[in-house]
């Protein structure tokens, strides 16, 4: 159940949202979208559910295309929220079960689960526009995963919750995915990128700039952090061989380097000059890739 | 097909159980009773009330008592007093005693002069009764002046035979006319009503759906053109069930009161005697009209992206069901106008305008299966580009303006 996006390219009149987009991915893994908005995200989703028709190429799972035959085996949580505001939960959530193929019963069964799970089984009759954002948000995760699809496409699925209810749905995700549901999502969010996801594509203005494993881009990226803390003035470090960024802090610095020999040779003019007390060498985060490969400061 | 199932029975459901659709049904059950019980209580209100005219005799003949009695051959409800000049008459007048007077003068060239006054003289019913009394009096009083004998009076009053007789085999007679239009002119307000109200639930249920972006996740599930057609067939059902609840009570409440019915306003509109092939021709142009402006209403209200922009979107539409009601009405006077002929063949009008000239005239079968045939067409061919808009409309957002974000969403929804 591999998902190619093969040679994708969407245009709409002259304006090119999605180019030449070429990806892989793996089954039952967390594979995550990044870039800024009007990046091709949604229009990329979109495309995988058979929405849009790419202006080229295809987009195939298990070797056949995503149409409604399939649709009780995906799962979409698109990035405008939306449910029936004057709906209650509990109507809400069996009907959109029912058009994934689910019988009334199971769906309510498993609505009680997941209510209890994100602890809020007192929403079952409650109207929709009569609870918080983040609360639809879960009620709208809810009703994207309910049927336990094969593949689930989650478009921004944090965005606006609260840290203990990221860390809920999280979970909730992170259990789907280890039960066996390839999911594929987007974020704003490096971090939860970071966390989660072992494939990642970072796209910029409609075209892929890195795709592939966390690790092996990591590698790939080259550049490293070296964070350091001294008893001693460090400016000279500003303008040393092979320093690309320069970040200070209170009591130290973070440099960024073009590899590991510049921390080792680094680290030897160090030492005579002085108490160190931290030297660290750290893997480049996420963001710094991004921010490197967009050009663009985020967030 | 299970899936359009779901939907249409969601949408039937969810909306029968809204707060706004059963008051407004019940509030339409309300209106009917009222209705098919009018001519009851207009009597009740009517009967208690007696209205009094004062009448100033200046013709020296005694004429008060030969023209009360005229007055009370005409209106019982009118009764007449005498007054001896006009001032006091004006006083009773401004006490609200009288609703007005009238004075009877002696003319030479016409007999008599009769002048009513009154503070408001816009209801003409009272005027009239006098004029009629008065004329009948004069009529009296000259017969004996000429000395004729009751069968000659009687012999002038009678009015001619006069009949009117259509040539053609079928057509239907003037009598038979009167009967079908007031049917007719009942049966277009039912389609006018019916097509306009929920063509413009469908449009504002889609662009909900759209502005409150479920639509996204809806689609991801369901193809468009299921959800469309299943949602028209929903609310068709839904409108079905309100005229069955809205006919129920229009029947039987006329049903009880058929006694009443059968005299005065109603039979002459021909109740009595409904003709059934009208009503079924009423129903299959009102489904027919509706799947027509329910696709049109589909297709506006999915390329909304706002929902006070629904009706701006669906005005032309409405404007359209105006137009056919309006040439229906003027042609309900004049069925066989060729104006009449020509539009009951256009799509948009067929709904109402073929249906007059079918309850109205002896409409040969053929033109009666063409019309319905192009109608037909007309609403597949709509199912199918609407189809095609409603798939590219969900999925846009911004501003709504019509002609230009109808061809965005076609463009959107293109292949390739």
């Amino acid at each position: 159940m591999v998902l190619h996006i093969k040679e994708v390219t969407k245009k709409f009149g002259d304006f090119t949202a999605v180019n030449k987009l070429d990806l892989t991915i793996p089954e039952k893994e967390m594979f995550g979208f990044l870039g800024g908005n009007g990046a091709g995200k949604t229009t990329t989703f979109r495309m995988i559910l058979g929405l849009l028709d790419p202006t080229e190429g295809e987009v195939v799972w298990d070797g056949k295309k995503i149409d409604y035959t399939t649709s009780s085996m995906i799962g979409y949580l698109p990035e405008e929220r939306g449910l029936y505001p004057k709906l209650k939960v509990r109507d809400q959530i069996v009907y959109l079960a029912r058009l994934r193929g689910m019988n009334k019963r199971d769906a309510l069964k498993e609505l009680e689960y997941w209510l209890d799970r994100f602890m809020v089984p007192e929403y079952i009759d409650k109207r929709v526009e009569e609870l918080s954002k983040g609360n639809q948000q879960k009620i709208q995760l809810i009703a994207s995963m309910i049927h336990k699809p094969e593949l689930l496409i989650l478009d921004e699925p944090f965005s606006g919750l609260d840290p203990v209810n990221v860390e809920i749905l999280k979970k909730a995700v992170i259990d789907l995915r280890d039960s066996g549901t390839t999911i594929v999502f987007s974020s704003h969010r490096m971090e939860h990128v970071e966390e989660m996801c072992e494939h990642l594509c970072i796209m910029h203005k409609g075209s892929p700039v890195v795709a592939g494993k966390l690790k092996e881009i990591k590698r790939s990226f080259g550049k490293k952090n070296v964070s350091i803390k001294a008893d001693f003035d460090l400016s000279f470090l500003d303008h040393y061989a092979g320093v690309t960024k320069v970040k200070n802090t209170m009591e130290g610095k973070i440099l960024q380097v073009t590899g590991e020999d510049v921390a080792e040779s680094m680290l030897r003019d160090l030492v005579p000059r002085g108490f160190v007390r931290k030297f660290e060498l750290e893997e480049p985060s996420l963001t710094d890739i991004f921010i490197e490969k967009v050009g663009a400061v985020y967030e | 097909m299970n899936k359009f199932w779901i939907v249409l029975s969601h949408t039937y459901l969810s909306k029968l159980k809204t707060k706004s659709f059963i008051i407004s049904t019940i509030i339409m059950m309300a209106l009917i009773l009222v209705l098919s019980n009018l001519s009851n209580l207009i009597d009740k209100f009517d009967s208690d009330e007696q209205e009094k005219v004062a009448v100033i005799d200046q013709t020296e003949g005694g004429l008060f008592d030969s023209y009360k009695n005229a007055v009370a051959g005409v209106n019982d409800d009118l009764s007449i007093i005498s007054v001896q000049d006009e001032k006091e008459a004006e006083e009773m007048v401004s006490a609200e005693e009288i609703v007005g007077y009238l004075l009877i003068q002696k003319d030479k060239t016409l007999g008599f002069k009769g002048t009513y006054k009154a503070n408001q003289i816009s209801d003409s019913a009272v005027s009239n009764d006098l004029l009629l009394a008065l004329t009948q009096l004069k009529g009296q009083i000259t017969a004996k002046e000429l000395n004729l004998t009751e069968q000659q009076i009687a012999q002038l009053n009678t009015p001619p035979a006069f009949d009117t007789i259509a040539l053609q085999k079928n057509a239907k007679t003037e009598e038979d006319l009167n009967q079908a239009r007031g049917l007719v002119y009942v049966l277009l307000f039912v389609i006018y009503f019916g097509v306009l109200m929920y063509a413009t639930m469908i449009a504002m249920e889609v662009a909900t759906e759209k502005t409150s972006r479920v639509m996204e996740i809806l689609i991801s599930s369901v193809p468009p053109v299921t959800q469309m057609f299943a949602k028209i067939m929903g609310v068709a059902l839904l409108s079905l069930t309100q005229m069955i609840l809205f006919f129920a009570v229009g029947y039987f409440s006329i049903k009880q009161n058929l006694t009443g019915m059968d005299e005065g306003f109603f039979s002459f509109f021909g109740f009595g005697s409904t003709d059934i092939s009208t009503i079924i021709y009423a129903i299959i142009f009102a489904l027919l009209g509706y799947f027509l402006y329910a696709t049109l209403a589909a297709c506006l209200g999915s390329v909304v992206s706002k929902i006070e922009d629904v009706q701006q979107m669906i005005s032309p539409m409405t404007m359209l069901v105006v137009i056919a009601f309006m040439i229906a009405m003027f042609g309900l006077g004049n069925p066989s106008a060729s104006y009449i002929t020509i539009t009951s063949f256009i799509p948009f009008f067929t709904p109402m305008i073929m249906f007059l000239r079918v309850g109205m005239l002896e409409v040969p079968f053929w033109e009666i299966a063409i019309s319905i045939g192009v109608l037909i067409l007309t609403i597949v061919l709509l199912g199918i580009i609407g189809a095609k808009i409603y798939r590219g409309g969900v999925l846009m957002y911004g501003s709504s303006k019509s002609l230009k974000s109808i061809k965005n969403a076609l463009q959107l929804s293109k292949k390739n």
